[in-house]
Parts: structure tokens; C-alpha cells; sequence
């Protein structure tokens, strides 16, 4: 951590006598320097071991321990994914997933979102529904897709009811715990100033609770995103497009490895550039804001 | 609680009492608190605090002094007596800043502004006046852990003035500071009251600095808080230094004897 700077003060110390400006006597604070390094050690450390996994497996695949069509190395995978996006299957599989994960999720938060705030408001609700919100939080959504294809057979709102299922118990426990830490004394603030029911709300509940609530909807997201590969994978055809789920199930039918390894490499990627892009910056810039992040640490 | 406006009596002459000073801001009458199983918090206070006066409530912790100021604001609701306030409520300056801290200095003075149904297009100029007014120009971009303590009561001091209540409410607001931001947070306090006209009800459990701001001081006894004296502080002992320091030793003498006659039961 670097020294704070000590501007603006004389070397002869402190004067006593000192008129009192805005800022006089101890009511100064050096602001924190922003960090450039740390960005730079956020890119390199990760790519760095991304490329000794690759390495590894590369050694793996050329040590003949498996034949090479179950267990391709990173060139025979590259080049599956090349063909995919030659004829245009993968922008296709991708831009459905995640229109459908992107859609599925805002589903998710605007129902999930009220429905924490009720919860908050009634103790009696809670305790009647809170047990069984968490008790969804840990059923794994893929047990809803045979429901599902019951109920709408295969079509889109199959996918949507699978990702909702799993994506907003998460949403709904984030916010829960985000309005349970709240200081009572913003709510005393509040009443003070006049705030009604519905500012009080607005205006102080959920941005005090909203680094919890982010928190939510960043397992949220993680939530609906598996959940959407599982109804994918499992519900093929109809009048379900081509997700990234629909290739993973397409490369196993055809036996073809390089292609469900490249299925399975582009469903990571997704998820952590979403992290990276959408959250991670939020988070940071949200905690940066309230002074509860400090350059120096993560 | 009974909740009532005050200015609308001219005197029908029910009050022999009351002589023709300026109209009454609080009365407390008899009032008491005391929790289903606990001990009295309050018992039997009643005190009349005049409109534009400043009224330093002073007690060792724990007296019920900020209780009493919880139930002036709205806060509480007492178990005994009677209440009567300024209906458009108080303003209240609380023990920490309480500021909020996903909102910029100036942001939280426009959130009381905004509360207050002040339209959308003076938030902003009013916010920066007031920011102005209690020596904190420049500085309304900054977020409340960019601030230092003082500046961040005095943020507070800003918001409570923003409410714009005749009736301001204040909950040992310097308790936290160091001397020297103290004793400036003082001498701006005196100015903004000078200017403004406000009645205060100012909590604290330092002698001097209920005899440097009050024009009268409260002192509460323990277990259960009652009143045990008043003292009113004129501007001739005010001017007077000697006078000053007398008047701290004799309350300060007094305050003890309420902390020991109660450490020893």
C-alpha cells in the first residue's frame, strides 16, 4: 500500500492558529490512488494457466492413453470448432443460448425481485415460504425438464420454465439476505425524512441491500445458465432451436468428440466472459463506490 | 402520542401561568417510558421548550435522554403522559452520520429534499446552498467514506436542515469528533441557529458543550431518567468566561453526584 501524500500541509506541522477553511484542521483524507497493475494481473495470471492446461492436455493426447477419436487434442478440437463456425452452427447455437439464458434470466429477476420484497415485508410469509425457497435453491433444475416437456412440450416455453425454476430461488435468497443486513438505523433515516412506504422501499431497501442482491443475480445467472444446457440437451426438436445444448447432444449422436469438446469449451467460455464483461465490473465498481473495496485487495 | 399544533392559542386565559414569551415548539407532560419487563426509562418529564430556544439535554448514558428524543421524533412512542410537537414532525441529527453510503454528499441532501417534495429542478442549487452553508462547498461529489468524521456530521447537519422542520432534533451528533473539529462543528452550529431561528433539542453527556451551545440545560437523572435540574446559561455568563467555567464545575458537580448516588444503590 502506498504512503498516503501529505499535501498541502507546511513542513512547519500543524498551525493552531490557522484560520478554519472548509477543510481545516484534521478533517482531511488522502484519496486512494486508482490501480492500473492489478487489471494487468487479472489478464495475465489466468491466460497463463489456460495455456499450461492446454499444454497438459496436448502432452496427454500425444501419450496414446486413449484412442485419438475419445480423446482428441486441442488442435483436432480447434479445428471441430473451425468447421462448426464455417458453416455458421456455432454463432447460431450461441446467439440462441444466450438470447434464450439472457431472456430466461430477466424472466427470473422480474418475478424474483417482488417476490423478495414481500417476503421481507411479511414475517409470516417468510416463515411459511422461506424453507421452500431454499429448499428449490438446492433441487437441481434439471428435474423440472420432464415436467416441463409434459406440460409444453417441446417448445420454447419449456426452456424458459427450466431456467426460471432454477434461476429465481437464488435471486430471492440474495435479496433476502441483502435486506436482512441492512443497519436499522437506514430505516430510521428514512422515517425521519418522511419516506413513505413505497420510498422507503425505492429509496433505501434495495440500495442498501443491493451487494447482496448482485450477488443473487450473479448466481442467478450461474443457475440459469446451467439450467438452460440441461433443458437443452435433453430437449432436442420440436419447436426448440439450436442452442449450445442441442450441439452437445448433435456431437454424441454422431460420436463425434471433437465437437461435443468444442460444445463444452464454447458453454465454459460463455459463462466466464458473462462473468468477466457483465458482474465482475458491477461488483467491483458497486463495492468501489461504497468504499468497501479498497485498491489494493479483492 | 397526541400531536398538536401550538401557535393557534392566544392565551383564553386557561394558562395563568404562562407569561407573553414566544409560543411554545415542544410540551412533555408527565411523560413516562418503561418496557413490558424491563425498568422505567423515562419517568414524569414535563418541560416546555419555546420556539427558536436551544435546549441541551445532558445525563450520563443510558439516562433516556435519547429516548426521549426517539419519541419527539416519531420514533418511539412513549408509555406514559403526553406529547405535543410540531405537527410537520422534527428533524434529527443522528449519533454517527448515518449517512448513506451508496448516495454523494450532495446526493444525500437532496434525498431529504426529495422526501420533503421539493421539485426535481431546485434539488440541486438548494443542495449545493446548504452544503455551502455548513462550510462544505466543493465537496458534494464525494461519497461519505471519502469524507473525514467531521465532514461527514456536518454532511449530516446539511440533510437535517434540508428537512426544513422548525424542530430539530439532535442525538449527540459531536460525540464521535476530536476536539479541535468539535469545537468549529460548535461555532457553526451557534451560526446556523443564529440564522435560521431553529428550536433545538441537543443530547449530549459533556458539560461543557451543553453550557457552550444551550441557552438551557436539561440535567437528567438515572434509573429512572427524570429531570434532577435545569440551569438557564444567559449571554452574560455566556460572555464571561469565569462565569462559563463556574457554571461547568457547579453542573458538572451535579452530574456526578446523579453517576455515584446511582453507582452505589
Amino acid at each position: 500500500m502506498p504512503t498516503p501524500d501529505t499535501v498541502e500541509r507546511p513542513a512547519t506541522g500543524p498551525d493552531p492558529t490557522e484560520p478554519a477553511g472548509p477543510e481545516a484542521g484534521p478533517d482531511r483524507l488522502p484519496m486512494p490512488a486508482p490501480a492500473t497493475r492489478r487489471d494487468l494481473r487479472a489478464v495475465l495470471l489466468p491466460a497463463a494457466a489456460l495455456l499450461v492446461l492446454i499444454c497438459l492436455w496436448q502432452i496427454l493426447s500425444w501419450s496414446g492413453l486413449k484412442r485419438p477419436d475419445l480423446f482428441p487434442g486441442p488442435g483436432a478440437v480447434a479445428a471441430g470448432m473451425g468447421d462448426a463456425l464455417l458453416d455458421g452452427t456455432l454463432q447460431n447455437a450461441v446467439a440462441t443460448s444466450l438470447g434464450r439464458g439472457v431472456t430466461g434470466f430477466a424472466i427470473s429477476v422480474a418475478i424474483a425481485t417482488p417476490l423478495a420484497l414481500l417476503l421481507a415485508q411479511s414475517a409470516t410469509l417468510r416463515a411459511a415460504l422461506g424453507p421452500l425457497v431454499s429448499g428449490l435453491q438446492v433441487l437441481p433444475s434439471v428435474a423440472w425438464v420432464p415436467a416441463a416437456i409434459i406440460w409444453f412440450g417441446l417448445t420454447d416455453a419449456t426452456v424458459y420454465f427450466v431456467v426460471l425454476m432454477g434461476a429465481t430461488p437464488s435471486i430471492v435468497n440474495g435479496l433476502l439476505s441483502g435486506i436482512d443486513q441492512i443497519p436499522p438505523h437506514y430505516g430510521s433515516v428514512g422515517t425521519v425524512l418522511g419516506a413513505t412506504r413505497r420510498q422507503q422501499t425505492l429509496l433505501i431497501t434495495l440500495p442498501a441491500a443491493l451487494p447482496a442482491y448482485l450477488g443473487g443475480l450473479k448466481q442467478g445467472w450461474a443457475f440459469s445458465w446451467r439450467s438452460l444446457m440441461a433443458a437443452e440437451i435433453i430437449a432436442v426438436g420440436g419447436s426448440i432451436g439450436f442452442g449450445l445444448g442441442s450441439m452437445l447432444q448433435q456431437g454424441r449422436d454422431l460420436s463425434s468428440m471433437a465437437l461435443v469438446m468444442a460444445a463444452i469449451l464454447v458453454i465454459l467460455s460463455v459463462g466466464i466472459i458473462v462473468e468477466l464483461l457483465v458482474f465482475s465490473p458491477i461488483q467491483r465498481r458497486l463495492l468501489q463506490r461504497r468504499g468497501l473495496l479498497t485498491s489494493g485487495a479483492k | 402520542m397526541t400531536t398538536s399544533v401550538l401557535d393557534e392559542d392566544p392565551g383564553t386565559g386557561t394558562e395563568p401561568s404562562a407569561p407573553a414569551g414566544p409560543p411554545a415548539s415542544v410540551v412533555l407532560d408527565g411523560l413516562g417510558t418503561s418496557y413490558a419487563a424491563g425498568p422505567t426509562v423515562l419517568d414524569g418529564i414535563s418541560t416546555t421548550i419555546a420556539r427558536g430556544e436551544f435546549v441541551c439535554l445532558l445525563g450520563a448514558s443510558g439516562c433516556g435522554k435519547s429516548t426521549l428524543l426517539q419519541i419527539l421524533a416519531g420514533l418511539q412512542l412513549p408509555t406514559a403522559g403526553t406529547v405535543q410537537v410540531p405537527s410537520d414532525g422534527a428533524a434529527f441529527m443522528f449519533q454517527d452520520a448515518s449517512l448513506l453510503p451508496w448516495l454523494s454528499a450532495r446526493a444525500n441532501v437532496e434525498l431529504a429534499l426529495r422526501l420533503r417534495g421539493v421539485p426535481r429542478a431546485e434539488r440541486r442549487a438548494l443542495a449545493d446552498a446548504l452544503l455551502e452553508l455548513v462550510h462544505l462547498a466543493g465537496v458534494g461529489e464525494r461519497r461519505p467514506h471519502q469524507l473525514s468524521g467531521g465532514m461527514r456530521q456536518r454532511t449530516a447537519l446539511a440533510r437535517a436542515l434540508a428537512q426544513d422542520r422548525e424542530l430539530l432534533l439532535m442525538d449527540e451528533p459531536f460525540g464521535a469528533l476530536d476536539a479541535i473539529t468539535r469545537d468549529l462543528l460548535h461555532e457553526e452550529l451557534d451560526r446556523v441557529w443564529t440564522s435560521t431561528g431553529r428550536t433545538i433539542v441537543f443530547v449530549t453527556h459533556n458539560v461543557r458543550e451543553a453550557v457552550r451551545l444551550g441557552q438551557r440545560v436539561i440535567l437528567f437523572s438515572c434509573r429512572p431518567g427524570r429531570i434532577a435540574r435545569q440551569w438557564q446559561v444567559g449571554p452574560e455568563v455566556r460572555r464571561n468566561p469565569a462565569a462559563t467555567a463556574a457554571l461547568t464545575e457547579e453542573i458538572t458537580r451535579q452530574l456526578r453526584q446523579e453517576i455515584s448516588g446511582h453507582a452505589h444503590p
